[in-house]
Protein backbone atom coordinates (compact mmCIF):
# COMPACT_ATOMS: atom_id res chain seq x y z
CA UNK A 1 0.00 0.00 0.00
CA UNK A 2 1.56 3.49 -0.72
CA UNK A 3 0.29 6.40 0.74
CA UNK A 4 1.72 8.84 -2.20
CA UNK A 5 3.63 12.34 -1.26
CA UNK A 6 1.25 12.43 1.99
CA UNK A 7 1.81 9.76 3.17
CA UNK A 8 3.17 11.29 6.56
CA UNK A 9 -0.34 13.92 6.80
CA UNK A 10 -2.36 10.32 6.52
CA UNK A 11 -0.39 8.91 8.98
CA UNK A 12 -0.29 11.19 11.91
CA UNK A 13 -3.79 11.83 11.38
CA UNK A 14 -4.01 7.82 11.92
CA UNK A 15 -1.92 7.77 15.09
CA UNK A 16 -3.49 10.90 16.59
CA UNK A 17 -6.60 9.39 16.59
CA UNK A 18 -5.37 6.10 17.94
CA UNK A 19 -3.23 7.76 20.74
CA UNK A 20 -6.44 10.20 22.06
CA UNK A 21 -8.69 7.04 21.68
CA UNK A 22 -6.43 4.78 23.42
CA UNK A 23 -5.66 7.76 26.11
CA UNK A 24 -9.45 7.80 26.47
CA UNK A 25 -10.40 4.45 27.14
CA UNK A 26 -7.48 3.90 29.35
CA UNK A 27 -8.46 7.22 31.26
CA UNK A 28 -11.82 5.63 31.75
CA UNK A 29 -10.94 2.26 32.78
CA UNK A 30 -8.51 3.69 35.55
CA UNK A 31 -11.59 5.73 36.98
CA UNK A 32 -13.38 2.52 36.97
CA UNK A 33 -10.27 0.70 39.08
CA UNK A 34 -10.27 4.29 41.08
CA UNK A 35 -14.10 4.21 42.21
CA UNK A 36 -14.01 0.62 43.19
CA UNK A 37 -10.91 1.02 45.74
CA UNK A 38 -12.89 3.26 47.04
CA UNK A 39 -15.96 1.28 47.87
CA UNK A 40 -14.00 -0.88 49.05
CA UNK A 41 -12.03 0.54 51.56
CA UNK A 42 -15.63 1.51 53.21
CA UNK A 43 -16.73 -1.94 53.04
CA UNK A 44 -13.24 -2.96 54.77
CA UNK A 45 -13.85 0.17 57.36
CA UNK A 46 -18.03 -0.98 57.82
CA UNK A 47 -19.90 1.75 56.06
CA UNK A 48 -22.71 0.28 54.70
CA UNK A 49 -24.94 1.87 52.44
CA UNK A 50 -28.46 3.25 53.65
CA UNK A 51 -29.73 0.17 51.92
CA UNK A 52 -28.03 -1.91 54.08
CA UNK A 53 -25.80 -3.65 50.94
CA UNK A 54 -22.11 -3.66 50.85
CA UNK A 55 -20.86 -0.45 49.27
CA UNK A 56 -19.04 -2.46 46.69
CA UNK A 57 -22.02 -4.41 45.77
CA UNK A 58 -22.93 -3.72 42.35
CA UNK A 59 -26.07 -5.77 42.40
CA UNK B 1 -37.17 -3.56 29.69
CA UNK B 2 -38.06 0.20 29.79
CA UNK B 3 -36.40 3.47 30.46
CA UNK B 4 -38.28 3.74 33.63
CA UNK B 5 -37.13 0.45 34.80
CA UNK B 6 -33.55 1.69 34.00
CA UNK B 7 -34.21 4.74 36.28
CA UNK B 8 -32.87 2.36 39.30
CA UNK B 9 -29.10 2.76 39.25
CA UNK B 10 -28.53 -1.15 40.85
CA UNK B 11 -30.69 -2.37 37.51
CA UNK B 12 -28.69 -0.17 35.70
CA UNK B 13 -25.22 -1.02 36.94
CA UNK B 14 -26.79 -4.99 35.88
CA UNK B 15 -27.14 -4.85 32.66
CA UNK B 16 -24.26 -2.86 31.80
CA UNK B 17 -21.94 -5.31 33.69
CA UNK B 18 -23.84 -7.75 30.83
CA UNK B 19 -23.67 -5.37 28.00
CA UNK B 20 -20.05 -4.01 28.44
CA UNK B 21 -17.95 -6.74 27.32
CA UNK B 22 -20.17 -7.88 24.10
CA UNK B 23 -20.43 -4.01 23.23
CA UNK B 24 -16.41 -3.85 23.10
CA UNK B 25 -16.01 -7.18 21.50
CA UNK B 26 -18.40 -5.80 18.54
CA UNK B 27 -16.56 -2.45 18.20
CA UNK B 28 -13.14 -3.82 18.10
CA UNK B 29 -14.50 -6.47 15.26
CA UNK B 30 -16.01 -3.71 13.46
CA UNK B 31 -13.07 -1.20 13.43
CA UNK B 32 -10.85 -3.55 12.34
CA UNK B 33 -13.25 -4.65 9.53
CA UNK B 34 -13.23 -0.73 8.74
CA UNK B 35 -9.54 -0.07 9.09
CA UNK B 36 -8.92 -2.80 7.03
CA UNK B 37 -11.48 -1.72 4.47
CA UNK B 38 -10.09 2.07 5.04
CA UNK B 39 -6.51 0.66 4.01
CA UNK B 40 -7.30 -1.39 1.14
CA UNK B 41 -9.65 1.35 -0.49
CA UNK B 42 -8.38 3.25 -3.83
CA UNK B 43 -7.01 6.38 -3.95
CA UNK B 44 -9.22 9.30 -4.96
CA UNK B 45 -8.47 10.87 -8.85
CA UNK B 46 -8.46 14.32 -6.97
CA UNK B 47 -7.47 13.74 -3.30
CA UNK B 48 -5.01 10.96 -4.08
CA UNK B 49 -4.34 8.72 -0.71
CA UNK B 50 -5.16 11.37 1.71
CA UNK B 51 -8.83 10.35 1.12
CA UNK B 52 -7.94 7.84 3.87
CA UNK B 53 -7.95 10.14 6.24
CA UNK B 54 -11.64 10.73 5.57
CA UNK B 55 -12.34 7.51 7.30
CA UNK B 56 -11.67 8.55 10.47
CA UNK B 57 -12.24 12.49 9.96
CA UNK B 58 -16.00 12.03 9.38
CA UNK B 59 -17.05 9.35 11.71
CA UNK B 60 -15.60 11.87 14.51
CA UNK B 61 -16.94 14.85 12.51
CA UNK B 62 -20.39 13.13 12.55
CA UNK B 63 -20.16 11.72 16.50
CA UNK B 64 -19.15 15.43 17.45
CA UNK B 65 -22.77 16.18 16.50
CA UNK B 66 -24.40 13.60 17.72
CA UNK B 67 -22.95 13.39 20.97
CA UNK B 68 -24.42 16.55 21.31
CA UNK B 69 -27.83 15.69 20.38
CA UNK B 70 -27.73 13.59 22.74
CA UNK B 71 -26.33 15.38 25.59
CA UNK B 72 -29.71 17.44 24.21
CA UNK B 73 -31.91 14.15 25.42
CA UNK B 74 -30.63 13.71 28.31
CA UNK B 75 -30.96 17.45 29.26
CA UNK B 76 -34.88 17.49 28.36
CA UNK B 77 -34.89 13.82 30.67
CA UNK B 78 -33.36 16.01 33.35
CA UNK B 79 -35.20 19.39 32.99
CA UNK B 80 -38.73 17.85 32.31
CA UNK B 81 -38.97 13.84 33.02
CA UNK B 82 -36.57 14.41 35.85
CA UNK B 83 -34.92 10.81 35.29
CA UNK B 84 -32.61 9.68 37.21
CA UNK B 85 -30.35 8.21 34.52
CA UNK B 86 -30.58 11.66 32.68
CA UNK B 87 -27.98 14.00 33.96
CA UNK B 88 -25.67 11.15 34.83
CA UNK B 89 -25.42 10.43 30.69
CA UNK B 90 -24.86 13.74 30.12
CA UNK B 91 -22.07 14.30 32.26
CA UNK B 92 -20.63 11.23 31.21
CA UNK B 93 -20.98 11.92 27.64
CA UNK B 94 -19.52 15.77 27.65
CA UNK B 95 -15.63 14.33 27.49
CA UNK B 96 -16.68 12.11 24.83
CA UNK B 97 -18.09 14.23 23.01
CA UNK B 98 -15.01 16.53 23.52
CA UNK B 99 -12.81 13.49 22.15
CA UNK B 100 -14.23 13.45 19.21
CA UNK B 101 -14.99 17.05 18.35
CA UNK B 102 -10.74 17.61 19.08
CA UNK B 103 -10.22 14.36 16.78
CA UNK B 104 -12.62 15.76 13.57
CA UNK B 105 -10.43 19.29 13.98
CA UNK B 106 -7.34 17.58 14.33
CA UNK B 107 -8.05 15.54 11.72
CA UNK B 108 -9.87 18.05 9.21
CA UNK B 109 -6.77 19.99 10.10
CA UNK B 110 -4.40 17.62 8.84
CA UNK B 111 -6.76 16.43 5.82
CA UNK B 112 -6.87 20.96 5.00
CA UNK B 113 -2.81 21.05 4.61
CA UNK B 114 -2.39 18.82 1.86
CA UNK B 115 -5.64 19.34 0.30
CA UNK B 116 -6.59 22.99 0.62
CA UNK B 117 -2.71 24.21 1.15
CA UNK B 118 -3.56 25.77 5.17
CA UNK B 119 -4.47 23.46 8.52
CA UNK B 120 -7.17 26.30 9.48
CA UNK B 121 -9.54 28.63 7.87
CA UNK B 122 -12.05 30.52 9.87
CA UNK B 123 -14.58 29.32 7.50
CA UNK B 124 -18.42 28.98 9.03
CA UNK B 125 -17.76 25.18 9.65
CA UNK B 126 -14.35 24.99 10.86
CA UNK B 127 -15.21 27.69 12.89
CA UNK B 128 -18.64 26.64 14.16
CA UNK B 129 -17.28 23.12 15.00
CA UNK B 130 -14.22 24.84 17.18
CA UNK B 131 -17.23 26.61 18.67
CA UNK B 132 -19.10 23.55 19.56
CA UNK B 133 -15.59 21.88 20.81
CA UNK B 134 -14.95 25.18 23.44
CA UNK B 135 -19.22 24.60 24.61
CA UNK B 136 -18.14 20.81 25.78
CA UNK B 137 -14.80 22.17 27.41
CA UNK B 138 -17.67 24.61 29.00
CA UNK B 139 -19.78 22.26 29.82
CA UNK B 140 -17.35 20.26 31.71
CA UNK B 141 -15.67 22.97 33.65
CA UNK B 142 -19.57 23.78 34.96
CA UNK B 143 -20.16 20.55 35.99
CA UNK B 144 -16.64 20.46 38.18
CA UNK B 145 -17.35 24.45 39.49
CA UNK B 146 -20.81 23.42 41.38
CA UNK B 147 -20.32 20.74 43.74
CA UNK B 148 -24.14 19.96 44.36
CA UNK B 149 -25.05 17.62 41.46
CA UNK B 150 -28.48 18.35 41.31
CA UNK B 151 -27.82 22.04 40.52
CA UNK B 152 -25.27 21.41 38.40
CA UNK B 153 -27.54 18.90 36.09
CA UNK B 154 -29.96 21.83 35.91
CA UNK B 155 -27.52 24.70 34.93
CA UNK B 156 -25.97 22.10 32.56
CA UNK B 157 -29.07 20.94 31.10
CA UNK B 158 -30.19 24.58 30.29
CA UNK B 159 -27.02 25.49 28.88
CA UNK B 160 -26.73 21.78 26.64
CA UNK B 161 -30.39 22.79 24.90
CA UNK B 162 -29.00 26.64 24.33
CA UNK B 163 -25.97 25.27 22.71
CA UNK B 164 -28.11 22.79 20.47
CA UNK B 165 -28.93 25.62 18.59
CA UNK B 166 -25.09 24.81 17.24
CA UNK B 167 -25.80 21.89 15.28
CA UNK B 168 -27.85 22.80 12.62
CA UNK B 169 -25.44 25.72 11.91
CA UNK B 170 -22.32 23.19 11.56
CA UNK B 171 -24.67 21.12 9.37
CA UNK B 172 -26.07 23.82 7.01
CA UNK B 173 -22.61 26.15 7.64
CA UNK B 174 -21.23 24.71 4.18
CA UNK B 175 -24.88 25.82 2.41
CA UNK B 176 -25.43 28.97 3.75
CA UNK B 177 -21.86 30.33 3.22
CA UNK B 178 -19.30 30.41 1.40
CA UNK B 179 -16.75 27.88 2.56
CA UNK B 180 -13.90 26.01 2.10
CA UNK B 181 -15.07 23.05 3.35
CA UNK B 182 -17.25 20.99 1.21
CA UNK B 183 -20.82 20.39 0.86
CA UNK B 184 -22.31 17.05 1.98
CA UNK B 185 -21.81 14.23 0.22
CA UNK B 186 -23.87 11.37 2.23
CA UNK B 187 -26.11 12.41 3.71
CA UNK B 188 -27.99 14.50 0.86
CA UNK B 189 -31.77 14.08 -0.48
CA UNK B 190 -30.96 13.14 -3.47
CA UNK B 191 -28.35 10.26 -2.19
CA UNK B 192 -24.88 10.12 -1.88
CA UNK B 193 -22.60 11.31 -4.00
CA UNK B 194 -19.43 9.50 -2.78
CA UNK B 195 -18.56 5.97 -5.02
CA UNK B 196 -19.21 2.65 -3.00
CA UNK B 197 -15.43 1.81 -2.79
CA UNK B 198 -15.57 4.99 -0.27
CA UNK B 199 -18.89 5.04 0.25
CA UNK B 200 -18.74 1.34 2.44
CA UNK B 201 -15.49 1.73 4.40
CA UNK B 202 -16.64 5.06 5.89
CA UNK B 203 -20.24 3.75 6.53
CA UNK B 204 -18.34 0.57 8.32
CA UNK B 205 -15.65 2.99 10.36
CA UNK B 206 -19.07 5.34 11.49
CA UNK B 207 -20.76 2.09 12.75
CA UNK B 208 -18.04 1.42 14.69
CA UNK B 209 -16.97 5.01 16.22
CA UNK B 210 -20.59 5.30 16.72
CA UNK B 211 -20.86 1.48 18.96
CA UNK B 212 -17.52 2.76 20.69
CA UNK B 213 -19.06 5.86 21.71
CA UNK B 214 -21.81 3.64 23.38
CA UNK B 215 -19.57 1.70 24.91
CA UNK B 216 -17.51 4.24 26.78
CA UNK B 217 -21.00 6.22 27.32
CA UNK B 218 -22.26 2.82 29.48
CA UNK B 219 -18.88 2.75 31.36
CA UNK B 220 -18.60 6.27 31.82
CA UNK B 221 -22.03 6.52 33.14
CA UNK B 222 -21.08 3.56 35.68
CA UNK B 223 -18.24 5.38 37.07
CA UNK B 224 -20.21 8.02 37.37
CA UNK B 225 -22.67 5.96 39.24
CA UNK B 226 -20.20 4.82 41.48
CA UNK B 227 -18.65 8.39 41.91
CA UNK B 228 -22.28 9.40 43.30
CA UNK B 229 -22.01 5.84 45.52
CA UNK B 230 -18.91 7.20 46.79
CA UNK B 231 -19.95 10.45 47.89
CA UNK B 232 -23.43 9.28 49.71
CA UNK B 233 -21.01 6.90 51.64
CA UNK B 234 -18.61 9.70 52.55
CA UNK B 235 -21.89 11.68 53.84
CA UNK B 236 -22.87 8.86 56.05
CA UNK B 237 -19.59 8.02 57.17
CA UNK B 238 -19.31 11.68 57.93
CA UNK B 239 -22.71 11.65 59.67
CA UNK B 240 -21.53 8.59 61.45
CA UNK B 241 -18.05 10.01 63.14
CA UNK B 242 -20.40 13.57 64.26
CA UNK B 243 -22.79 11.23 66.44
Amino acid sequence: MSLGPYASFIVTAYLAAAIVLAALIGWIALDYRNQRRRLREFDESGVVRRSGRGASDLK
Amino acid sequence: MTLIDLANPTRFLSLTARLLPWLAGATAVLMLIGLYQSASAPDDYQQGATVKIMFIHVPNAWLSMFVWAVMSAAALGTLVWRHPLADVAAKAAAPLGATFTFLALVTGSLWGRPMWGTYWEWDARLTSVLILFLMYLGLMTLWRAVEDPSRAARAAAVLTLVGAINLPIIKFSVDWWNTLHQSASVFRVSGPTLDRAFLTPLLVMALAFTLLFVTLLLAAMRNEILRRRVRSLQIIQAGQKAA
